[in-house]
């Protein structure tokens, strides 16, 4: 009786479940890529988080700031994994302010590993104005900030489209197949060949995309693959342990005429 | 019971137990006579014990890294994440630890509707219950606020702002609760304040809980009164502490899947944008775990009359045990009311649903017949199937599971009291 009732229960639930495509239909679903990421033992591909490095610094960086991570993340293990005289390059080769100095002056130096990213524009207003009045979102947890996460930003970055016939389009307003609203006020930046990747890797916008979509992965996830490691040996274990804690329950138990 | 004859071994155990019975109690409980037929529905008291150690020792080590200040909480959260040793570990922890604390709430208390455990002699379980789980709502609620992201801010712009709809004195209550004119710092400081205190009255109310439940004794799956203790029964240790063990690691295997595999499918990812005061998002949602009651607040077109059936929703528990009106506690015993039970689980889970989606269309209808069919649940199927409903013979003891041949529950108890 209980047994049937849960399948009315299973049945009933699922049935709403799946009402739930009436809700999204205007949405585009993004484009399922299949990520190294991914799954239970997923990792970053290292060559790729180099070349989408390169990409955002030299095309996201010129608008969107990173301000949660350090150029000493570059090096660390589980991200792009820069040698160590490398992430010292990348981090000199920025202008940072410090100070004040003993006279109360703010100046500059060449950056260092444990800089934060530098930031585009002083502040969110400055960001604001400089883009038609567009914040370019920080990018630092920017994939765990989008429902659908690393497709959904890929999707966006491949999804620029003319405009069907009827849609009109503001001045500095562009049309993406996956934006919500379909209207983005960043222009499409990528075209082919648009940087000249360091390991000769073609650059043509997909790999691109893909390339510094995976950045952005591990950039809001740093964690992502000592998680995974942490995970598959902490499940191994609780299972183990879980058999041995039921062997010794059967085993307690059968001092009882009772079932366990 | 032998608890009442207990005497230390040791010379130095006796001298201190006489003066605080502390190993008086040990012995209370580790040999409390616990029904042998218990099955794994009730294994979710100690899990729920574990959970909340669980949130308040990972709590804590979060306060040490976290700031409550509204420019520096979300950079503080993405600190914890980044550089604090195993910071994501345990931040992950505790804001899943707060999903699987819930999970387990709700198994817990339907279990409690299912087999009347709610009834005579346990009201006042049941009541100190439902107390600690307000309490884990409002816990959980400024907790989710405490990153000050975009579901945070909006979240409890939402929540607070519904105390703005009682007459006369709600816009004071609300600027009250705020300490501000919107939801600002002073808000999200207080919030963090009490998030840190309220699991310690819940701690305490934990205790009460069990110290009232270890009156009467567990309820148990047939739902009859036994003899304790008696070949009805056994001792809590080792045959229950092993049980509750298994069922705790499996349910940490569950845990452990979510922490280290998922730690974000729970969340929205609208948290993981600052707070922005300027910037609704297009769908504001709670947390999963107050989908239901989000959904009954919403069916109501007036803003008075939603906050009101929302707040009603919860307090209506505290009578259930005064409106179920069956002499049978298990619903084993009960098949009218076990097909009810399942219909208002179906409603609750249809409640959740409809509650993440937005209040228009086919969603509103169905949030309203959930809601009308909550509350004719408890006020009208529970006190007429209690009358009306012929149950199926019970048993007069666990390990004699002889049935008395009649739908009389006082004559199987009566037989049993002489046992």
């Amino acid at each position: 009786m209980i047994k049937s009732n849960i399948k009315l229960l299973v049945l009933s639930f699922l049935l709403l479940i799946s009402l739930r495509p009436l809700q999204s239909a205007e949405m585009v679903d993004p484009i399922k890529v299949d990520w190294s990421f991914k799954g239970l033992t997923g990792t970053f591909d290292r060559a790729s988080l180099q070349r989408g490095f390169q990409v955002y610094k030299e095309v996201c960086a010129s608008c969107h700031s990173m301000q949660y991570l350090s150029y000493r993340n570059l090096g660390e293990p589980g991200g792009p994994e820069f040698s160590e005289q490398e992430v010292k390059a990348i981090a000199a080769s920025f202008e940072i302010e410090d100070g004040p100095d003993s006279q109360g002056e703010m100046f500059t130096r060449p950056g260092k590993p444990s800089d934060k990213f530098k930031s585009p524009y002083p502040n969110v207003q400055a960001a604001t104005a400089a883009n038609g009045g567009a914040y370019p979102p920080d990018m630092s947890v920017l994939v765990k900030a989008r429902k659908g996460g690393a497709n959904y930003i890929y999707s966006v970055l491949v999804g620029y489209e003319d405009p069907p016939p009827g849609v009109t389009l503001d001045d500095g307003v562009y049309y993406n197949k996956y934006m919500a609203g379909n209207k983005i006020k960043m222009p499409n930046n990528l075209m082919d060949g648009l940087v000249e990747y360091a390991d000769g890797t073609e650059s043509t916008v997909d790999q691109m995309a893909k390339d510094v979509t995976t950045f952005l992965a591990w950039a809001a996830e740093p964690e992502l693959e000592e998680r995974h490691k942490t995970g598959v040996k902490v499940i191994i274990y609780l299972v183990l342990l879980t058999i041995l804690v039921y062997l010794s329950m059967r085993k307690i138990w059968s001092r009882i005429d009772t079932e366990v | 019971m032998s608890e009442h004859e207990y005497t230390p071994k040791s010379k130095a155990g006796k001298w201190f137990n006489d003066r605080l019975p502390l190993l008086t109690l040990g012995a209370h409980l580790t040999d409390y006579p616990t029904p042998k037929n218990l099955n794994y529905w009730w294994t979710f008291g100690g899990i729920l014990t574990f959970c909340l150690i669980t949130q308040i020792v990972t709590g804590i080590v979060l306060a040490m890294h976290y700031v409550a200040h509204a420019d520096l909480a979300f950079a503080s959260v993405e600190h914890i994440m980044r550089d604090v040793n195993y910071g994501w570990l345990i931040r992950y922890i505790h804001s899943n630890g707060a999903s699987m604390f819930f999970l387990a709430v709700y198994i817990h208390i339907f279990r409690s509707l299912f087999y009347g455990s709610y009834k005579s002699p346990r009201e006042v379980i049941w009541i100190i219950g439902l107390m600690i789980y307000l309490l884990m709502m409002a816990a959980a609620f400024m907790g989710y606020v405490l990153p000050w992201g975009q579901m945070s801010f909006w979240g409890a712009t939402v929540i607070t702002n519904l105390f703005s709809a009682i007459p006369l004195v709600g816009d004071s209550i609300t600027t009250w609760l705020w300490g501000a004119y919107s939801v600002d710092n002073p808000t999200l400081n207080r919030f963090f304040s009490l998030h840190y205190l309220i699991p310690f009255l819940i701690l305490g109310l934990v205790v009460l809980h069990i110290w009232a439940l270890h009156v009467p004794g567990n309820n148990n799956p047939v739902g009859i009164d036994i003899k304790k203790p008696s070949k009805d029964t056994v001792p809590f240790h080792p045959y229950i502490t092993i049980k509750d063990a298994f069922a705790l690691l499996v349910f940490m295997i569950i845990f452990a899947g979510f922490v280290f595999f998922t730690p974000n499918v729970l969340g929205h990812s609208d948290n993981y944008i600052p707070a922005n005061p300027l910037v609704t998002p297009a769908h504001i949602v709670p947390e999963w775990y107050l989908l239901p009651f989000y959904a009954i607040l919403r069916s109501v077109p007036d803003k008075l009359g939603g906050v009101i059936l929302m707040f009603s929703a919860i307090f209506i528990l505290f009578v259930l045990p005064w409106l179920d009106t069956s002499k049978v506690r298990s619903a084993v015993f009960r098949p009218i009311y076990r097909q009810f039970f399942w219909i208002l689980v179906i409603d609750v889970l249809m409640l959740g649903y409809v509650g993440a989606m937005p209040a228009e269309g086919i969603y509103l209808v169905l949030a309203r017949v959930g809601t009308i069919y909550y509350f004719l649940h408890f006020i009208v199927v529970m006190p007429v199937v209690g009358y009306l409903e012929k149950t199926d013979p019970i048993p007069m003891s666990i390990s004699e599971p002889v049935l008395t041949g009649g739908a009389e529950p006082s004559l199987a108890r009566k037989v049993n009291d002489k046992v």
